[in-house]
């Protein structure tokens, strides 16, 4: 419930994932299954699920993908805890799409569905590849379109179930309630990958996203001071804009060593119309070591300032024109230690499967707000009256098992 | 007049340079090391993609995050 908000930046990935990978022009992708185990804990919420990804060639210009996801969320999160119910739900994604190669060109396109009791989203997306100046660079270019709608849960009175709030998107004008918002997402994006020599590649990729509708989370809510409320403050909605418009600018290195192992790096600038601007760099190392293992090491470093109508404790109630208190949308940093471990491994009597992998990856998150106070804590200290409680923190680890296979 | 028909006859190497083909620097034969599964931008894209998930839901930046693939004409 709590994390429709952000449904539309999961399709956009899980786009990428089918159709970032047959860029590679000039060929279609190998045949490939890979089948995962994620799971997420930090900041009293539990994330876990199956996630399965497909591609297999039909001919030797035509190939298919499709994928399969689900999440399984228990959240208690701090926001959950400030405004609503600790609560557990199941998210479940399927896409489908096709690549279809001619020459040097690659095209592709798909459908991603993704459904939740409160959220059901629809995105398609399609796009074009093209090798040149002798095969050196490849230039993709790609468009996605995506259609929302989003419901509110609330318990029924009657019979104690949740259901969706059969009026959450107002009354037509003939008067008959509408259950759901709408949410449309436009992306436009251009990459260029270039070797340089015979050991450095480079990529370049650049993405504007416009939304429009309704942008926000249904539960979330703002705090205002009042001192004539028992811990000085009081909660009301939210309100953002209906518009949003990102532009997302990123470079990406990777080196060949000597030694035979790689060091990759790379580095993001965004900024948006809510006043957002964010860095993003990320090293990485991958080693090859004793014939079948590969062990890969990152840091990744994040930093983003507040959205302009952002505040973590407002001064009264209507204050301004949009107001929000998403940690999404808050000032802080972010810090992120991974390690990878993966075993190639045989499968006898089986001819059909070429080549196998058994994969960890453990990654560690830590996020250090700047402006985003921890309000559980207002009052359990005579220091910590409303916005004066501590910054909060969050810790999280990622886990992923995932198994690969070739055929 | 000398000067101008030196500047127009560079003028014109310049321009039929142009339609010249760009020759590889690479050549394909130096690209074995772009075949090596380490050296993609993205070697388990579902797994990058989770990760992906995970950033982009707790942060107010997206995008640009796709790598194009490789590109390396290694095949």
């Amino acid at each position: 419930m709590q994390l429709n908000v952000i449904r539309h930046r999961l399709l956009t990935l899980v786009f990428l994932s089918v159709c970032a990978t047959p860029a590679v022009t000039g060929v279609l992708p190998e045949d490939r299954t890979d089948a995962l185990y994620h799971r997420y804990q930090g900041g009293g919420i539990t994330i876990q699920g199956p996630d399965i990804l497909v591609q297999k060639k039909i001919t030797d210009n035509f190939a298919l993908t499709g994928s399969w996801y689900q999440d399984y969320i228990s959240s208690a999160s701090i926001d959950v805890k400030l405004s609503a119910s600790p609560y557990k739900e199941k998210r479940t994604q399927e896409s489908g799409g096709f690549m279809y190669l001619h020459g040097k060109s690659t095209y592709s396109a798909g459908l991603i569905h993704s459904t939740e009791p409160d959220y059901k989203a629809n995105t398609t997306y399609y796009s074009v590849s093209q090798d040149m100046f002798g095969d050196l660079t490849t230039l993709s270019l790609t468009y996605k379109r995506g259609w929302d709608k989003i419901y509110r849960d609330l318990k029924d009175a009657a019979s104690g179930q949740i259901i969706n709030d059969p009026s959450f998107g107002g009354f037509d004008k003939d008067g008959n309630p509408i259950s759901s918002k709408d949410a449309d997402h436009r992306g436009y994006s251009l990459g260029i990958s270039q070797i340089l020599t015979r050991t450095l590649i480079a990529s370049f990729n650049y993405e504007v996203l416009t939304d429009q509708g309704y942008l926000q989370s249904p539960y979330r809510k703002i705090l205002y001071l009042n001192p004539t409320a028992g811990l000085g403050y009081t909660q009301a909605e939210q309100i953002y804009p209906n518009t949003r418009t990102s532009n997302a600018g990123a470079m990406q290195l990777k080196y060949y060593a000597p030694w035979h192992a790689a060091f990759s790096g790379s580095y993001r600038y965004f900024s948006d119309t809510w006043g957002i601007h964010a860095h993003t760099a990320e090293l990485g190392y991958t080693h090859p070591a004793l014939k079948r293992f590969i062990f890969d090491a990152s840091f990744r470093y994040y930093t983003q300032n507040a959205a302009s109508f952002y505040s973590d404790l407002f001064p009264r109630a209507n204050s301004q024109n949009f107001m929000a208190r998403d940690r999404e949308l808050a000032a802080f940093n972010s810090y992120t230690l991974g390690a990878g471990l993966s075993y190639d491994f045989p499968i006898p009597k089986n001819p059909w499967v070429n080549r196998s992998t058994f994969n960890l990856r453990f990654d560690h998150l830590l996020i250090d707000y700047k402006d985003y106070r921890n309000a559980l804590l207002i009052g359990a200290n005579p220091e910590w009256s409303a916005g004066n409680e501590p910054l909060y923190k969050l810790n999280a680890n990622i886990f992923q098992i995932f198994w690969s296979i070739w055929f | 007049m000398r000067a101008r028909t030196i500047l127009m006859a560079v003028g014109l190497g310049m321009l039929l340079g142009g339609c010249s083909p760009i020759q590889p620097w690479v050549k394909p034969y130096e690209r074995e090391h772009f075949a090596d599964p380490i050296m993609s931008f993205n070697r388990d894209p579902i797994s990058t993609t989770y990760l992906e998930h995970v950033m982009e839901s707790r942060e107010g930046a997206r995008g640009a995050t796709g790598g194009v693939g490789g590109g390396c004409g290694c095949n």
